[in-house]
């Protein structure tokens, strides 16, 4: 169980814009929890926080709790133990998640070398298995990345994930580059990962809808809803989560907001991260709100204050 | 502070080299060129001694810089001018323009520089834009090369194939959109080119090919060296200038290899 | 007939296999026509052979009758323009947004009067604001506005749109989405719609032509209702590369 308490990330001195501010969420074994945010809404430092994995640079409050255990900020030494072991990331596939100098049996078999300690040629075999499972060739195995493609790419960095034997897995944006087709893949992946925990990263709301169980919505660096997948679907509570879903091309492109004014304005900062663009805008919107209840849901908005 | 620290301790490391160059007169003690007692040790009069004819190898050393720095920036200057021309148009014509020039800087950058150098030295009179040419002629390729290849990146860029799109000309584009982009690269480029020439310049020099008449860093090691200074170990005489050459090439290693001091992270 | 292009074709270099193999094809004036296709099956090229940017191996194209060789008459040049998916690389990043902004002034030789110029990017919702940074200061959807404000101001008649949405957030897209629509409502304007989103293609074409290894396999009109979408889904799902 992962459990994230007020989990802030801040690059540059005290009083700078905070990449990530206040995340608390609560991920039970065996859920598919996915972060939904644009560019810059601080999703993948999200990811890289916990995973210890910021420039010396960032300052990180807050906790993050895997089995009873506090990783966040812990030394890297310790941290390289749960890397792999405990959580298992992957990367996008379409970019530089693969070495272009390793064979891609290399690569899957490569975290069974160095964690459980076996040797390369077994890892290779196990990895076989794993890829048949995944609905890839065992041909793969011999290529370089080069000669695969964006959507065998990902799918053999989700089999290093699964590899890997951890119970946690991180995805970043697993369908960056790939066109419906081979998203159609990546759902099916994510559907046969039965035994482990998931958080991922998207902007893809498409995928989300096919591949998720709960959703939570960031919005610069503020997370704005959490909600199960067929709620959030079917009534998306937040402002923010009712205007990205009308403006889907299914739900007719519809925008009924103005044009969003320029980034960095000191005073955006305060607040409801929101306000600026949010057509329910009001005076209250100037006190930063809280988290409200509303059933099993949760939103960060002055208009539900009365119900939870 | 925006950048490295070792970036400004480079720059602190020229900027001492640059006023020994430019203010030779007033901070040397003697004139380089007038005799004296000759072989004599370090003291108070003699900072670093007196050579073989007995000029101050201090003054000679202060003055030296002139000639190895003027040399290195020339040469530097005439480099990247050409390096970046070749590279460039290499880069934008393309084609058979483009075969042509890198089969040149292919032979060009086979020849070997040292050995070119030393016989353009010795066959031309020992001047210093005679000594700027043997520097240059083989230096030139990695320039141009490294320009090439930035500059056929910077063709895939959308904003590039735009300004295209739109019928901006040639020139405006190369002038206004691709150097300016270019920028970061040519300067470090020319900055290595200057620790290179001056490094070649004092091997000239020490093998007795260099300037004539003037005092250069390597030419007073040629002296160290012939007027047996180094086997009797006057190491006040040969070590003093080849500290002010490796320091002034660190120097301008060190400016080259500038890094923003923060590291900025993308947003996701 | 806008532009007429007939069995198209491009490889790069003898022997090699042909990326686009006889497409053809044709843009009424005000028209949106769409190209669908996977990731790296030639949709882009198609976009950027017509932009003037890479000559073809073979086949031609005509605007308005009149044959296109390379390089483009500058005349010429100014009537068809061209949108990328990446906004953050679509401006000079060493130069201020207005002036990359001015250049189609300077480029028609007309004065740039500043209080017509920012008039004129409100429509796009462009403000004073935006136009004194550089791009790195800007969001995505912001640049991709002004890309096509820019590409605007040189009055095309015809604008190949590369994947334009793909980088944005649901809302930008809806936002540039409708932007377009108002534009060739308003100039007449026609559109080339290179995309791989089967939804926005029917949403936004009145045409789409599917594009598989270098051919047209499909094409699908408004007219003729939901075909397209059935067989892409069959295609999806046979597909187990």
């Amino acid at each position: 169980m992962l459990e994230l308490c007020d989990l802030t990330v801040r690059f540059g001195k005290e009083g700078s814009a905070n990449a990530v501010e206040e995340i608390s969420l609560k991920i039970e074994d065996r859920e598919k929890v996915f972060l939904i945010g644009e560019t810059g809404s601080g999703k993948s430092v999200l990811l890289m926080a916990i995973l210890g994995m910021l420039p010396d640079s960032a300052v990180i409050t807050g906790r993050a709790v895997l089995d009873g255990r506090d990783i966040l900020n812990l030394p890297e030494k310790e941290m390289r133990r749960i890397r792999g072991t405990k959580i298992a990331y992957i990367p996008q596939g379409s970019g530089e998640g693969m070495n272009p100098l390793l064979r891609a049996g290399y690569q899957i078999g490569e975290p069974r070398v160095i964690h459980q300690k076996e040797r390369m040629a077994q890892a290779i075999r196990a990895a076989a298995g794993q890829l048949e499972r995944f609905g890839l060739k065992k041909e793969v195995l011999r290529q370089y990345p080069h000669t695969l493609s964006g959507g065998m790419k990902q799918r053999s960095l989700i089999v290093m994930g699964v590899m890997e034997q951890a119970p946690v897995l991180f995805a970043d944006e697993p369908t960056k580059g790939l066109d419906p087709a081979r998203i159609l893949q990546i759902v099916d992946c994510f559907a046969k990962l039965k035994e482990q925990t998931l958080l991922c990263v998207t902007h893809d709301l498409r995928f989300a809808q096919a591949a998720a169980e709960k959703i939570c919505v960031l919005y610069a660096s503020q997370a704005v809803e959490y909600s199960e997948k067929e709620e959030f679907f079917k009534k998306p509570l937040h402002p923010y989560s009712q205007a990205i879903l009308q403006a889907l091309p299914e739900n007719g492109l519809q925008v009924s907001e103005g044009f969003a004014p320029p980034r960095e304005d000191a005073d955006a900062q305060k607040g409801c991260h929101y306000r600026r663009r949010c057509r329910f805008c009001s005076e209250k919107c100037e006190e930063k709100p809280p988290m409200f209840e509303v059933g099993t849901r949760k939103v960060r908005c002055w208009l539900y204050a009365h119900r939870s | 502070m925006k950048y490295n620290r070792s970036f400004y301790f480079g720059i602190g490391l020229l900027l001492i080299f640059l006023i020994m160059a430019v203010f030779a007169p007033v901070i040397a003690p003697y004139d380089p060129f007038a005799h004296g007692t000759p072989y004599l040790r370090p003291s108070v009069e003699h900072f670093l001694g007196t050579n073989d004819v007995g000029q101050d190898i201090f003054s000679e050393l202060i003055y030296g810089a002139r000639v190895s720095l003027t040399i290195g920036i020339v040469s530097s200057l005439v480099i990247t001018v050409i390096g970046t021309g070749i590279g460039l148009s290499s880069a934008c014509f393309g084609g058979r323009c483009d075969r042509i020039l890198m089969k040149l800087t292919s032979v060009a950058m086979a020849i070997p520089s040292l050995p070119v150098a030393i016989v353009l030295a010795a066959y031309l009179d020992a001047s210093i834009w005679n000594l700027v040419i043997a520097i240059c002629i083989t230096a030139w390729p990695s320039t141009a090369r490294i320009v090439r290849a930035k500059a056929l990146e910077l063709m895939e860029l959308p904003y590039i194939k735009i300004e295209k799109t739109m019928g901006v000309g040639g020139l405006r584009i190369i002038w206004k959109h691709m150097l300016p982009n270019l920028s970061d690269i040519v300067l470090t480029r020319s900055v290595l080119a200057i620790s290179g020439a001056m490094l070649t310049e004092a091997s000239l020099s020490f093998l007795g090919l260099g300037v004539l008449g003037q005092k250069s860093w390597g030419g007073i090691l040629y002296y160290a060296y012939f007027r047996n200074g180094i086997i009797n170990n006057y190491y006040w005489w040969y070590l003093p200038p080849m500290i002010c050459i490796s320091l002034s090439v660190l120097g301008f290693m060190l400016v080259a290899n500038r890094r923003w001091r923060k590291v900025e992270v993308k947003g996701c | 007939m806008l532009i007429e292009v007939e069995n198209l074709r491009k490889r790069y270099g003898r022997g090699t296999p042909y990326v686009i193999d006889g497409v053809s094809f044709s843009i009424e004036c005000g028209e949106t026509v769409g190209i669908m296709g996977e990731s790296g099956s030639g949709k882009s090229t198609i976009g950027q052979i017509l932009a003037g940017l890479y000559p073809a191996t073979g086949g031609s194209i005509r605007f308005r009758g009149k044959e296109l060789k390379i390089p483009y008459k500058k005349e010429l040049r100014s009537k068809i323009q061209i949108l990328f998916q990446h906004p953050e690389v679509s401006f000079n990043p060493r130069m201020k947004l207005e002036e990359s902004l001015c250049e189609p002034y300077l480029l028609k030789k007309k004065p740039c009067d500043r209080t017509e110029f920012l008039s004129y990017m409100k429509r796009f919702g462009i403000y004073e604001e935006h136009v004194k940074r550089y791009p790195a200061e800007l969001s995505g959807g912001e640049l991709q506005r002004m890309a096509l404000a820019r590409a605007m101001l040189m009055e095309p008649e015809c604008l190949i749109l590369d994947e334009p949405t793909s980088m944005l957030d649901m809302v930008s897209q809806a936002q540039m989405i409708r932007l377009l629509e108002q534009l060739q409502a308003e100039t007449g304007v026609a559109y080339l719609f290179i995309s791989h989103d089967r939804e926005l293609c029917r949403k936004f074409c009145s045409r789409i032509h599917q594009l598989e290894q270098g051919r047209f396999t499909q094409t699908w009109t408004r007219a003729a209702g939901n075909e397209l979408q059935k067989d892409l889904q069959a295609a999806g799902n046979e597909l187990q590369k």
